[in-house]
């Protein structure tokens, strides 16, 4: 295939801004500053049917539709905090194409009428983030970037920032909290950030590859997106595939391929060994069985399987796989990420890693798996933002799919095949 | 002081802000690395420097996983073991790493120079096992790798400065 995100795969170098302009780089920002009207991008973007790649799919058009027109402060920031268990894509695009997130971030300012973006990278990601400053300093050299850009009125600058380690700042208030030099928490919405975002004002929050696609949406026009995948999810997306396959990778694929394709893309099963269930939306989304495998990864196609596309990370268990044990490892994942302002999310993840805990290591009782979803069920939908919701995914649907492994350990028959180490946290007395 | 010390990268961390606030992150970073951790000393000179409560720094460094509030080995070895990483071999390869080093899991060697710890995803985990080492990546390691690293990185600490030599610290149990 040829690619439309990933292009670095087939232009060597394409990190470098000559070589990036060599096969069309900044002729969608030339088109949108040169020739349209702020508004006209923004019906564009809206016609292209672009959704939000960072997992939660709003329509990108319409969140830019949102903020206020007229003069002002206004934000454009790009989310780049990838922390979801399972997720990489964004890494690559910064440190391989990062001249194309930079430049579908211009257009973005461009039509909200922002003079400043900043790209929030977490912590760990210092690497990419370099390579996407040498990018950003090849970008003002060009005249990208600066003042009257394109020689028009628009002026623009872009910065990066590091976070420190914290899950929670890929959501995105807790992220413009993180910005501004607070505890990355979440608040309350509304306000939303398009009215009330960084210091207050009107800001734009979008995910890495979401903002990769603006540019060809630019030059190629929403008619042609729109032809890509399908019709209520368009256009392409980036697939991080990790676990028990033989080839772990992203793998950039239309909307619409169903998760078997996937598996298969990535050279199927490690081993060939029997596939027994996978995380469609890295920790975050309900896991899916077997039954699920020919539905098609859209925004809509694993509703009727209870389960969200989400981020497209997808995480494949083999038959060897124990699914307390998987629960466990998520369930320890968000009790750490939990950022402590809400009590079901603090307290409730904490009791969900102890429960599990002791299902896993044979001590739990029957009630144990009641008081197990019961605290689960506490907590969805009680918080101030999804963390709590995702916490709850990974128990509840293994508890729905595989009842047997947690009948089998508290019945004391321990099947899990993987042993617990010494790095696990211990469970308080 | 990182004040005088980085007085021009700090001027141009603040620039990018509209608020002295926002540079908070950045130049604990750079106090952290300054320092080896987050000491109440780092604290208080970040604080200083843009105005703030040290409280509030320290609450910060307690939020944040990257930033260390106990004195650290020169080399921090985070190995991801979370879910994505445990299906390829991410906890065995962290009771290796442990029995390699002779530290249990956020120990530090005695001469000072390892500390080891698990963390969550590092958004690699097509190559796992894998884990960062001062913020720089190694992947696809197994037990041949990461004894290579810990070569590797015991010669670069002999290429350090006298002073750093002599002011390296070994941490007690």
């Amino acid at each position: 295939m040829t690619y439309l995100l990933l292009r670095h795969r087939d232009i060597p170098d394409l990190h470098q801004i000559d070589v990036y302009q060599a096969h069309g780089g900044y002729n969608g920002l030339r088109k949108a500053v040169l020739e349209m009207s702020t508004q006209e991008v923004i019906d564009v973007v809206r016609a292209s049917g672009l959704r939000g790649r960072g997992g939660a799919g709003f329509p990108t058009g319409v969140k830019w539709s949102f903020i206020p027109k007229g003069p002002g402060e206004k934000y454009v920031v790009i989310n780049t905090d990838e922390s979801e268990t399972g997720t990489f894509k964004d890494r690559e695009l910064s440190e391989k194409n990062p001249h194309q997130v930079i430049e579908g971030a211009i257009i973005a300012a461009y039509s909200i009428g922002a003079k400043t973006i900043y790209n929030y990278f977490r912590g760990e990601f210092m690497d990419a983030g370099y390579a996407m400053e040498e990018a950003i300093r090849e970008a003002y050299a060009a005249g990208f970037l600066g003042k009257n850009i394109l020689g028009s009125e628009f002026s623009c600058d872009f910065y990066c920032h590091y976070g420190a380690g914290a899950y929670i700042c890929g959501e995105e208030t807790a992220l413009i909290n993180s910005l501004q030099g607070e505890l990355g928490q979440p608040w309350s919405k509304p306000p939303f950030p398009a009215v009330e975002g960084l210091y207050r004002k009107p800001t734009v929050v979008n995910n890495t590859e979401t903002l990769a696609n603006v540019p060809l949406i630019m030059v190629n026009g929403a008619e042609w997106y729109m032809g890509l995948g399908t019709d209520k999810s368009p256009g392409v997306k980036i697939v991080c595939m990790s676990g028990h396959v033989e080839k772990p990778g992203n793998y950039e694929v239309e909307m619409g391929v169903t998760y078997r394709q996937l598996i298969e893309m990535a050279g199927g099963m490690r081993g060939g060994k029997k596939f027994k269930a996978l995380l469609p939306s890295g920790g975050s989304g309900p896991v899916i069985t077997d039954k699920a495998l020919d539905a098609p990864m859209t925004y809509e196609g694993l509703t009727p399987f209870d389960s969200v596309m989400g981020s497209a990370s997808v995480i494949v268990m083999d038959e060897s796989t124990d699914m307390v044990w998987a629960a466990l490892k998520m369930s320890h994942f968000f009790k750490h990420e939990s950022c402590g302002k809400c009590t079901p999310c603090r307290e409730g993840t904490f009791w969900m890693e102890k429960l599990l805990h002791r299902i896993y290591d044979g001590h739990g009782t029957p009630q144990d798996i009641i008081t197990l979803e019961s605290v689960a069920n506490q907590i969805g939908g009680r918080t101030l933002c999804a963390l709590g919701d995702f916490a709850i995914n990974p128990v509840l649907s293994t508890i729905k799919h595989f009842p047997e492994e947690y009948r089998a350990k508290v019945q004391g028959s321990s099947n899990g095949q993987m042993k617990q180490v010494a790095a696990r946290t211990a469970v308080p007395s | 002081m990182i004040a005088e010390k980085y007085a021009k990268e700090i001027e141009g961390i603040l620039a990018r802000f509209p608020t002295k606030k926002s540079a908070v992150l950045p130049l604990m970073h750079l106090a952290q690395h300054e320092y080896g951790y987050m000491s109440d000393e780092a604290k208080r000179e970040v604080a200083a420097i843009l105005g703030l409560d040290p409280t509030h720094v320290l609450s910060l460094a307690g939020f944040y996983s990257l930033y260390y509030e106990e004195p650290v080995g020169k080399y921090v070895l985070e190995i991801c073991n979370d879910l994505a990483c445990a299906l390829r071999g991410a906890d065995e390869f962290v009771e290796m790493a442990s029995a390699k080093l002779g530290i249990p899991v956020d120990g530090t060697t005695e001469d000072g120079l390892f500390t080891l710890k698990t963390v969550m995803c590092l958004g690699a985990c097509d190559r796992a096992p894998m884990l960062q080492c001062n913020l720089r990546f190694e992947e696809n390691l197994d037990e041949a790798k990461f004894a290579a690293l810990l070569a590797r990185l015991r010669q670069d600490a002999k290429q350090l400065s006298v002073v750093e030599k002599i002011t390296s610290y070994a941490i007690g149990e």
